[in-house]
């Protein structure tokens, strides 16, 4: 039994926003997966919960009129790898969930709960971030939308207030049209992992498909919090692919901007390394799936 | 905290409980119901011993709240049954057959995802199969029987369905012909079969 | 032979694959109390105080007790036999709950309640005053540290448990040799690698947690249903605890959910029967969870060992030295044992002409206690030998599979009592290197350049099979005939998992001629029901309670026979005397014609009904063995290793065991991959890591401790030599442990036939890997 003060099940999002209102010590929970396990660890024990688990509202996929695509806080990261529209337009997204924890654990937890947890390690975050996602909030003020640059605030925190309800993540048209991603989870397994480090690229190239027109990206555990690599960015774009300093710039730069740090899950000598190899190899992982042609060694 | 009384529909059936709403759906399933085939191996949902199946699919019931199950279909491993002729699934059997079991413990939760996979319809390789059972953890078998038995069960589906489909041959040569262990399988259920017009 | 060497299916797996076999937690009684522990914040130091007023108030809860509480009795934990000698008991170090805090974690209090909410806040609420004392974790530094507080002044003068010396003679010493070498063959002539090999405190991770339930019954027997490998040495264990006579203990073993020798220690079955005495013998359920099992049941024992080899130019060996210094926490559970297991497995691996010095020291530390796990020291011992000799080949430029054939310890090796009474190693170097394709592929990855490089390594082993005649090694076995000519077998060797039961049925099918479905074999334990076996470790189940089966079997068939000859009315019986009969296929039949006389259904029927001589068949035996025959075998391996990331990939993975007659090789196979999955583990990624300041565990839990997935595991092959061991009861030698130590360490071979970078430190992980590329100017 988990030592909770109650369980709420609301019946929307305005429901549980009043209910988290009414109960100072309370917190929402949604697939459950990390609330659950922080309540039997003791961190949240005591606390209230106001479930919004079985809410349809914030749940699936969908493309808007002008193309942006709104993914529903609650939808699972098994219904978003395996939904058409993601594979479609967003399948970069798609492989990132796919590689959060093992497959139960993606039929239940959301990726809302993902980035409002406020983990750098969240599988789903560097690739939003890379798509440069809107995030929905709605609170007892009414709704505000937060672009994800500005929504983490260090290790495990972000601006959402504790009474603001994540609604949905929208992705807008320029941002994924003509993008080709990867993502790179590297763990000390190939499954059931929490990632050492995450790195996920967007590349769009030229019409002649020999140059770089724009790229992003963005890393998970690279820093405190889910991080762009802005110089490294600048650097490659209009560089031809066939460019000598194409890589090895791209991934030096994007390390000058990162904060790894020693722990005991990997020491800093080793981040750094990934941080490097895993730029270049999504990036040329990128580039592939957008039809350019570039030489590495996988 | 009082208890609340909730309907769950288990294996078929509407299933009327006395809960603590602070509890899990593990807890439930097994307190209350009795279905002691769902295992207890971390409770963060890493291990996979506590899967069911929700609407078909498998979750960690460790960390799945009860009062969310309502209105869902759950089925544990209790509830399987190759009900078109009265004996235990294909999946089962296969498990039996390939020396997919030793300690048993993570044997039920292999079962329903073993189970759910089947039922895509799709002819998965091995390593297709391993990504989807990575939720489950084994210490006993490195896994290898476990695919191979997974694979025989869905070339037993495939041939339902007319998908041309083959399992990987074995890596041993000790292995003995998929017949041999078919008339053995006879054997093991001949076992449990009680029925009184037989003896 | 007509049930051995047949692929049986498991007698279990029905039970197991429809959820019907019950395990521990499964069978508690719903009204079972729910008991928690309080695990110390220090890893070195004393309780001073406690302060349970708070805890005792929370509603639900029925009683709190400390390591004030407790009886005033030290017991020990190993599941050894017992020794009617002091010297051979094991080290009784350990109280119920423990005052002096020997690692992060240790017992300190538990908590008795209706649920397990009501526990946990009641454990929140007890305060602790603690006196700290510096903290060693593991082995070197401890030893070093003359000035550190003994953690056991009852039983050493300092925190050493032992210290040995296996040598090849009295007087030798490696130096010594060493100059006898460079004066018989010039010192340009030698090859000498010296190192240090580290190897990683590992947690067993069987699926099913340590959990026990426990209850006084209406005659006052103190009853303890666990999860355990080895039930009638808790019954001895419990009693010694709780200070109570041996009988008054009762001990029931339901299926069990994997033990790897965690569960070949007595865990919390003490505290919990305690504790139900304490609560008026209701019951109480003691289930710890996966971050206690982690660090307080037990580990695999780190060992750092300093590690010296000579040979000369042309690939002979000459002599070698282990010192090592081997990590056994906070506890002393199996005390020297292991350490000196695997001491003794490097000693004799290898032919040392020149002489060998194998040296010991285990050591109590500040750390999760380590004891009993699968291959028990000798995964570590092969860490150092077997990393020691492709070094020495790489640096001379050797092969390493013919220097194996050159220098491995032959069929002549006896040691300690053990010999090979069948010899298969070479046998399967021969297997191993063609499936994999050595030499073709050692040619083909030759002079490798680029970041992504390809690798073959091997290694091998030998392996006790059982623990005799260091210690006793004695099995029981109860046959007993049923009226339809069925018969049940019933024996305190546990089922674990292994596939016991199973080979147990068939091995009583061979003795009696009662074929397997007529065999209904006793799979839970129950002290007062089985009888007396020492329990699941040292491979020696098939091997002792095997060789007892099969004596018990020709007892049981000689009474069924004797007694059949008893029916009067019996045509075919007549003029026959009990050497013209045997039992086969549930019939007695003509030794000799094999027809088919009179079948068993009749005997037992007429032998439990009949007015005459009414005879109720069965037969019970000890057997006792003081044989031991080495098993042995290799793994080799082919690898990719993807530098800038570290990262090591197998392509083509193969053990081949030299177990003797392999009783059922569809089980056996299995057995071998789950042990080289277990290995897979050592070599690349499970290490249970300490704050070495704090001795606070840092990955105690199954995200952060890593056992392979199935992604992780490439598919096993497995290939047998077999040869009849005479000594086998069937011809069988061990298997249960041996599959799990060569794995890791042919991988690390692989890697520094790959790159040219020997790893000393288990397991090889990325960041290893990448770091040591990086300092080599590889990537």
């Amino acid at each position: 039994m988990f030592d909770v003060s109650f369980i709420y099940e609301a019946k929307d999002v305005k429901d549980a926003i009043k209910k988290l209102v009414e109960n100072e010590n309370s917190e929402v929970i949604s697939g459950g997966t990390d609330v659950l396990i922080r309540v039997r660890e003791g961190k949240d024990a005591g606390m209230g919960l106001v479930s919004i688990h079985n809410i349809a509202e914030l749940k699936g996929v969908k493309k808007d009129s002008d193309g942006s695509i709104i993914i529903g806080a609650g939808t699972s990261f098994h219904d978003i790898a395996y939904n058409e529209i993601i594979k479609e337009c967003l399948p970069s997204l798609g492989e990132a969930v796919d590689t959060v924890g093992g497959p139960q654990v993606r039929e239940t937890a959301t990726i809302g709960g993902n980035i409002c947890n406020g983990a750098t390690s969240a599988d789903s975050a560097s690739t939003l971030v890379a798509l440069q996602a809107d995030i929905v909030l709605e609170g007892p003020n009414g709704e505000r939308v937060v672009n994800i640059k500005d929504f983490y605030t260090g290790p495990g925190k972000t601006v959402r207030d504790r009474c603001e309800v994540c609604k949905c993540f929208k992705i807008k048209k320029e941002n994924y049209e003509n993008y080709y991603g990867y993502y790179f989870k590297y763990g000390k397994r190939k499954s059931l992992e929490i990632a050492t480090l995450g790195c996920s690229v967007l590349v769009k190239l030229n019409a002649s498909k020999d140059a770089i027109e724009d790229v992003k990206i963005a890393y998970g555990v690279a820093a405190p919090t889910p991080s762009r690599a802005y110089k490294a960015e600048e650097f490659v774009k209009g560089k031809k692919l066939d460019d000598k300093n194409l890589l090895d710039g791209f991934a030096e730069l994007a390390l000058s901007e990162m904060k790894p740090r020693d722990s005991w899950r990997a020491s800093k000598e080793f981040r750094e390394q990934l941080i490097k190899e895993m730029a270049k190899r999504s990036l040329v992982n990128s580039i592939r799936r957008a039809g350019g042609k570039i030489e590495y060694y996988v | 905290m009082s208890k609340k009384i909730i309907t769950l529909h288990v294996n078929g059936k509407d299933r009327e409980v006395a809960i603590d709403e602070r509890e899990s759906l593990y807890e439930t399933l097994r307190n209350e119901l009795c279905l002691t085939s769902i295992k207890k191996g971390c409770e963060v949902g890493e291990c996979g011993a506590c899967s069911v199946l929700l609407n078909g699919r498998c979750i960690d019931s460790c960390i799945y709240l009860t009062v969310w199950a309502v209105g869902k279909d759950i089925v544990t491993v209790e509830g399987l049954r190759d009900e078109e002729n009265d004996d235990i699934t294909d999946v089962q059997k296969e498990f039996i057959k390939q020396a997919a079991v030793q300690c048993g413990f993570c044997t039920p939760g292999f079962i329903l995802k073993a189970v759910e996979i089947v039922g895509h319809n799709k002819p998965y390789t091995r390593e297709e199969i391993k990504k989807l059972i990575t939720g489950n953890l084994c210490r006993c078998t490195g896994y290898m029987n476990i695919v191979t038995a997974i694979e025989h069960a869905i070339k037993h589906n495939m041939d339902k369905l007319g998908v041309p489909y083959e399992v990987a041959p074995a890596t041993t040569s000790f292995d003995i012909p998929d017949s041999e262990k078919d008339k053995m399988l006879e054997g093991v259920l001949a076992m449990q079969d009680n029925d009184v017009t037989k003896f | 032979m007509d049930y051995i060497g047949k692929s049986n299916l498991r007698v279990d797996a029905y039970a197991k694959v429809t959820g019907k076999a019950l395990y521990t937690a499964d069978m508690a009684p719903r009204d079972s109390y729910v008991a928690k522990v309080l695990h110390s914040t220090i890893a070195n130091g004393e309780v001073v105080s406690m302060d349970v007023t708070e805890a005792k108030k929370i509603p639900g809860v029925i009683g709190v007790f400390t390591c004030f509480d407790v009886p005033d009795v030290e017991f020990p934990t190993a599941g050894h036999p017992w020794g009617l000698e002091p010297a051979h008991q094991d080290i009784a170090d350990r109280k119920l709950l423990n005052k002096r805090v020997r690692l992060y974690g240790d017992d300190i209090a538990a908590v008795v309640a209706e649920d397990n909410v009501a526990c946990d806040k009641a454990l929140k609420l007890i305060k602790v005053e603690y006196k700290e004392y510096p903290v060693h974790t593991d082995a070197r530094s401890m030893v070093q540290d003359k000035d550190a507080p003994l953690l056991h002044p009852n039983w050493r003068d300092d925190n050493v448990i032992a210290h040995t010396s296996f040598k090849s003679s009295p007087d030798f010493n490696y130096d010594e040799a060493k100059k006898k070498a460079i004066a018989e063959y010039g010192e340009d002539n030698l090859i000498e690698v010296v190192k240090n090999v580290k190897t990683p405190r590992i947690s067993h991770s069987h699926i099913e947690l340590p959990v026990s339930y426990a209850y006084v019954d209406a005659n006052g027997k103190v009853t303890v249903v666990a999860s355990t490998q080895i039930p009638h040495i808790g019954r001895r264990i419990i009693a010694q605890a709780l200070n109570i006579p041996w009988g008054k203990v009762r001990v029931i073993k339901p299926y069990i959910g994997g033990g790897f020798g965690n569960k070949q220690d007595l865990l919390y079955e003490p505290l919990n029967a305690w504790l139900s005495v304490k609560c008026g013998g209701h019951p109480v359920i003691l289930e710890i969870s996966r971050e206690e099992t982690i660090v307080g049941t037990r580990t695999r024992h780190p060992m750092d060992g300093d590690v010296r080899g000579l040979a000369t130019k042309d690939g002979k060996l000459l002599c070698r030295e282990l010192v090592n210094y081997s990590t056994n926490g906070g506890y002393a559970a199996h005390g020297h044992s292991i350490t000196a297991k695997c001491a003794g497995i490097f000693q004799n691996l290898y032919k040392n002409p020149l002489g060998v010095n194998s040296e010991a020291y285990t050591v109590w530390t500040n750390a999760p206690t380590s004891a009993a796990m699968r291959a028990y020291g000798v995964p570590q011992a092969v860490s150092f030998a077997e990393t020691l000799t492709d070094d020495i080949c790489f640096k001379g430029g050797f092969d390493p599979l013919k220097f194996r054939m050159d220098n491995l310890c032959d069929e002549n090796l006896k040691a300690g009592g053990v010999e090979f009474y069948t010899y298969g190693l070479k046998k399967c170097l021969e297997i191993g290197a063609k499936k994999i394709g050595w030499d073709k592929k050692r040619e083909e990855y030759k002079n490798q350049t680029g970041p992504i490089r390809r690798g073959v390594g091997m290694c091998c082993f030998i392996y006790q099979t059982a623990v005799a005649p260091i210690a006793l090694e004695t099995s029981s076995i109860r046959m007993i005939l049923n009226q339809d000519g069925s018969m049940q077998l019933q024996t305190g060797a546990t089922e674990i998992g292994q596939g016991a039961d199973t080979v147990f049925t068939q091995i009583a099918a061979e003795s009696t001629g009662i074929t397997p479905d007529k065999i209904f074999i006793m799979s839970n334990q129950d002290t007062d029901v089985t009888p007396f076996d020492t329990g699941a470790y040292g491979s020696r189940q098939t091997y002792v309670a095997g060789n007892s089966i099969k004596e018990c079997g020709k007892l049981f068939k000689q009474r069924i026979c004797e007694y059949a000859l008893t029916i009067e009315d019996e045509e075919k019986l007549q003029g026959k005397k009990v050497e013209d009969l045997d039992v086969c296929d549930n019939h007695i039949v003509d030794v000799k014609t094999k027809e088919q006389l009179v079948p068993l259904s009749k005997v037992a029927l007429t032998g439990f009904y009949s007015f005459k001589h009414n005879q109720h068949i069965t037969a019970e035996k000890t057997t006792d063995i003081t044989t031991n025959t080495f098993a042995s075998g290799c793994t080799f391996v082919d690898i990719e290793v993807d530098m800038p990331l570290g990262i090591i990939n197998i392509k083509d993975i193969i053990s081949v065991h030299d177990s003797g007659t392999i009783i059922n090789p569809a089980l056996a196979t299995a057995q071998v991959h789950g042990g080289m999955s277990m290995s897979l583990g050592y070599g690349l990624s499970e290490e249970l890591m300490l704050d070495p300041k704090t001795g606070k565990p840092y990955n105690d839990n199954l995200l952060d401790y890593k056992i392979p997935t199935a992604m992780d595991s490439p598919d096993f092959k497995v290939e047998f030599v077999e040869m009849k061991d005479p000594t086998g009861g069937y011809g069988n030698k061990a298997l249960g442990e041996p599959p799990t130590v060569a794995p890791a360490v042919a991988i690390r071979n692989a890697v520094l036939n790959a790159t040219g970078i020997g790893f000393n430190e288990f397991p090889l992980t990325a960041q290893r890997l990448v770091h040591e590329f990086k300092a080599q100017g590889l990537i």
